[in-house]
């Protein structure tokens, strides 16, 4: 079981203590070379999408990870990687690996000010502290999107078979569960 | 106090959304615009970059706030601004404007020269500078959800950012190696309190995210900076001060993901036209570092 984690920019190394913490081995994803060996899933961290998406074109990783992931390879996204995911991205130009049937708006809650931290019930977790910094949300999705959760009627977390996305950051919390149900996922139990 | 304390902890996550990117100064929208494609994650807007404030001398304050708000509308990630140390009344105008993180800045003339401000009083984040770690400890215990090292700005020279991170690394292992009943004494010292000697000792880092600040101006510089422990860079005369700013811009960020790949360091440090010119330290009268302790 290994887990490869993009570590362009942003909060990686929180997710690789995460993983940690559940026994599963993880590797950085800096590279185009790096992106070869067989992983059993992938996470897009959160951090500046604008960031990591420009980089992953960059490293010419685009195309490969959309295949990978299209061919079946399970993503995991928190905020950034829930927007590089999506299909569309209601306010801004750019799209990235457009996997996901999700159309998401960025920054959705405004500046800093707007960021907050809500207990959420999430489908087949359970009650979740969801911390969300300059966070998106989905306003649409299509009919194979299982929205997992949802804040002031918006959907902030989601699943797509086997891609997995929320608009907070369950890496920033000292809650596993949601990092335990990916590593089912990868491995094909759910 | 629950309320404050969730902010503060909001406020400490945003800093880690932006480790592993380069934050910015910029002067314009259109700077800022060049800044965000070439991949920062985050824009300083100022009036005037710090080799122009260290050029034209006398009172450097606050930006005028339609200025940032002009470039809060020009781009999509963070904008930070700086308010003068000790000036509480430029930090309620920065927050009013909703601004992303307040830099209380020594690069700005400080409005006091013995209080900084009580950053809990804030509900948006600031960022201070430190030269090593009692000063950070201290801008910590006052609220700062983040740290960077002081350096020299505006000068191009790294080698203060260099000593300060080099001695906040060396004064963290120091707490690290010692015994439970010695961090009172340490904290005494470092005049912080003993909680935040306690989680330095325990956690072997800062509680908050730790940026290089002044003097980057290359691939390499950033890079040097990534390998002494920062975790991002802030780059501010370095980058519109050269030839070619969205090049090195560019480089600049790829070289804070790649700083441990001595051969992307070589391509991306290749032709990136002239760097800033930059003054030598023992060169300048002004030591903006020793501003705010």
């Amino acid at each position: 079981m290994k887990i490869g984690i993009f570590a362009f920019q942003g909060a990686f190394a929180e997710h690789a203590r995460a993983f940690a913490e559940l026994g599963v081995q993880t590797t950085e994803i800096r590279r185009r070379e790096h992106f070869h060996q067989s992983f059993d899933g992938v996470v897009l961290p959160g951090g500046e999408s604008t960031v990591q998406g420009k980089l992953m074109r960059e490293e010419n990783l685009l195309e490969p990870l959309r295949r990978a992931v299209q061919e079946g390879l399970p993503a995991f996204g928190t905020c950034a990687g829930l927007i590089l995911l999506a299909k569309k991205i209601s306010n801004d130009g750019n799209a990235y690996l457009g996997t996901m049937d999700i159309t998401v708006k960025r920054n959705a809650y405004g500046r800093q000010i707007g960021s907050f931290r809500s207990e959420l019930e999430v489908k087949e977790i359970g009650n979740f502290p969801a911390v969300f910094i300059r966070a998106p949300y989905i306003e649409s999705a299509g009919k194979d999107v299982k929205i997992l959760a949802e804040y002031g009627g918006k959907a902030v977390a989601a699943r797509q078979a086997h891609m997995l996305v929320t608009a907070f950051h369950p890496e920033l919390t000292d809650d596993l569960r949601i990092h335990a149900y990916f590593t089912e996922l990868a491995r094909g139990r759910i | 106090m629950a309320a404050k304390n969730d902010r503060y902890e909001l406020n400490k996550n945003l800093a880690q959304m932006l480790k592993g990117g380069v934050i910015m100064d910029v002067t314009t929208p259109e700077q800022a615009k060049i800044a965000e494609e070439a991949g920062a994650c985050a824009v300083m807007a100022l009036e005037r970059i710090p080799a122009d404030i260290r050029a034209a001398g006398g009172v450097s304050r606050m930006s005028d706030p339609k200025m940032i708000k002009g470039i809060q509308q020009a781009v999509s990630i963070p904008v930070m601004a700086k308010c003068r140390i000790g000036h509480i009344a430029e930090a309620q105008i920065l927050q009013a404007i909703e601004i992303d993180y307040i830099d209380e800045s020594e690069v700005l003339s400080p409005a006091d020269d013995v209080y900084h401000i009580d950053k809990t009083q804030f509900a948006v984040p600031f960022v201070c500078g430190a030269r090593d770690l009692g000063e950070a400890l201290r801008r910590i215990a006052e609220g700062a959800s983040m740290i960077r090292t002081k350096g020299e700005p505006g000068t191009g020279d790294v080698v203060q950012a260099v000593r300060h991170m080099r001695m906040m690394s060396a004064q963290i292992r120091k707490i690290v190696s010692m015994r439970g009943d010695e961090l009172y004494e340490e904290a005494k010292n470092l005049r912080v309190p003993v909680e935040l000697v306690e989680y330095v000792h325990e956690n072997e880092k800062l509680p908050v995210v730790n940026f290089a600040a002044g003097g980057v101006a290359t691939p390499a510089d950033a890079a040097l900076m990534m390998q002494l422990g920062a975790e991002g860079v802030f780059v501010g005369s370095g980058i519109f001060k050269s030839g070619n700013p969205a090049k090195r811009a560019r480089a600049i960020v790829q070289a804070v993901t790649n700083y441990e790949n001595p051969e992307i360091l070589a391509e991306l440090s290749e032709d990136l036209g002239e760097a800033m010119v930059g003054i030598n330290e023992q060169e300048i009268a002004l030591l903006m570092a020793e501003r705010g302790k």
